[in-house]
């Protein structure tokens, strides 16, 4: 998958957390900007994880900021 | 400069919100206790029905006799931890209640049930080993997970073969494995399904651990908790605790039959690095344990009383945190501003329950939360029944 396809796909299962209608990029910090708390990040990371069938440990969201941070992540763990 | 205290605007902001609606909900204040289920809140005789106080204990004569005994005889403190000038006999004694009571060959006592959860998800699991955590965890569980320095992987709520899609994701990590669950899940009353979990357990082998806060001295026919009530006790390698429910004080412990469990009191910081729990402190929960272990019948009160109040809402027509019966019992509301004054209307007609909001609640819920009492008559129960009825729309 490219960079910018997991992007989009991110972008897409964030959609339901981004309860303010914030326009998703790649820069757009996903804690500090949406209107979203602690455990709705993790809820999020899980439905991440089952899309892509990988693991995002908790330690590794913790340093997790912006949408770009994620998907770097991503595609550092498809296999 | 940064100022340290900025990144807290948003909960002073969601506070401020809360008080110009006129109730500050996270602050009421019970200017007396009048007994288990009882109390003068705002000048007014309330009905306390949000304290985990689930077996009435802390006004059990007996316990508060062992109390003031142990203050006349040991003093107000230990001043120290138990590894060096805090140990005493009846700190030890209460570890082998316990461990009698639980049908454990070891038990640690911990100063603070919070303190039990950091202390034994740190002891049991470092940097090397991964952590297997239900979503819907306390978070004394996720902040020992943290404390750990482990990987942490969290699962759907309650959903095994989530456990099992995310363990298969992970076979290749090194190091041990721990799974985590909780007994009674403190805000929707639901618990794990115990038996599912074990036959993940049989799949992958891991260690399993299982929190019995809201269930200890509740389920289960010795009232051991979920892994008695289930009778999968073998398979629950740890268990863990608190004093400030069913036993009426404050404290908690960490109990199993593992052959090298001991070590675990050197290795875990939440008890090495804090003041053993006082005197009587200490003897009040000894004397606890006792009595929930010849009082079996504060178990069939507490059973009839979840259910009288459970049937209740339910023929009011409430949405449920689950539909299971257990002394946690919570109600879904609409939205935060109809909770607050709902929550608030409710104490206003005499009947305290506790009110959770999100984050602390999970899938954003706003709940109107119970928890019932062995000490509760059916008149309290029927009481906040009524009180419900007069003031929760749906």
């Amino acid at each position: 998958m490219t960079e910018q396809e997991i992007l989009t796909e991110v972008c897409t299962l964030l959609a339901p957390f981004n309860t303010n209608g914030v326009t998703l990029t790649a820069a757009t910090d996903i804690p500090a900007e949406l209107n979203i708390d602690s455990v709705g990040v993790l809820d999020f990371i899980m439905d991440v994880e089952d899309k892509f069938d990988i693991e995002i440990p908790m330690n590794v969201v913790a340093e997790t900021h912006t949408i770009g941070d994620l998907v770097k992540v991503v595609q550092a763990r498809i296999k | 400069m940064v100022d340290l205290l900025d990144k807290h605007k948003g909960i002073m902001e969601r506070h401020a919100r809360m008080m110009q609606l006129g109730v500050n909900a996270m602050g009421p204040v019970n200017d007396k206790i009048l007994s288990p289920t009882r109390a003068i809140i705002n000048g007014r005789e309330t009905i306390l029905a949000g304290t985990n106080n689930y077996m009435g204990m802390t006004f059990e004569k007996s316990c508060i006799d062992e109390g003031k005994k142990a203050l006349d005889e040991f003093g107000t403190g230990t001043t120290g931890s138990r590894v060096a000038n805090g140990n005493y006999a009846m700190h030890k004694a209460l570890e082998a209640e316990l461990a009698k009571f639980l049908n454990k060959q070891h038990c640690i006592v911990f100063t603070t049930g919070y303190q039990a959860n950091l202390g034994m998800m740190s002891g049991l699991a470092g940097p090397r080993d991964t952590i297997f955590l239900d979503s819907d965890s306390h978070s004394s569980i996720y902040d020992g997970c943290t404390l750990s320095g482990a990987k942490l992987v969290r699962f759907r709520h309650n959903d095994a073969t989530d456990l099992d899609k995310r363990m298969t994701r992970s076979e290749d990590n090194e190091g041990g494995k721990l799974v985590v669950l909780e007994g009674i899940y403190s805000m929707l009353g639901d618990r794990a399904p115990l038996k599912d979990f074990v036959e993940v357990k049989k799949k992958h082998g891991f260690q399993l651990l299982v929190d019995e806060a809201h269930s200890f001295g509740v389920l289960g026919p010795h009232g051991r908790g979920l892994a008695d009530e289930s009778g999968l006790e073998d398979e629950a390698d740890f268990v863990v605790g608190t004093f400030s429910k069913s036993v009426g004080s404050i404290g908690g412990f960490g109990a199993g039959n593992h052959p090298l469990f001991e070590v675990l009191r050197f290795a875990m910081r939440p008890y090495l690095f804090t003041a053993s729990s006082s005197p009587s402190t200490i003897a009040t929960s000894l004397q606890a344990v006792k009595v929930l272990a010849r009082e079996p019948e504060r178990r069939d009160r507490i059973r009839a009383n979840s259910e009288r109040l459970f049937n209740g809402f339910k023929a009011l027509g409430f949405e449920m945190g689950c539909d299971v019966v257990s002394p946690v019992i919570a109600v879904k509301c609409k939205d935060e501003v109809s909770t607050i004054q709902m929550w608030n209307a409710i104490l206003q007609a005499g009947v305290y329950v506790n009110i959770a909001l999100p984050p602390g609640t999970p899938n954003r819920l706003c709940l109107l939360r119970c928890s019932v009492s062995a000490a509760h008559s059916f008149d309290d129960i029927d009481k906040i029944i009524d009180v419900f009825g007069q003031v929760v729309k749906g």
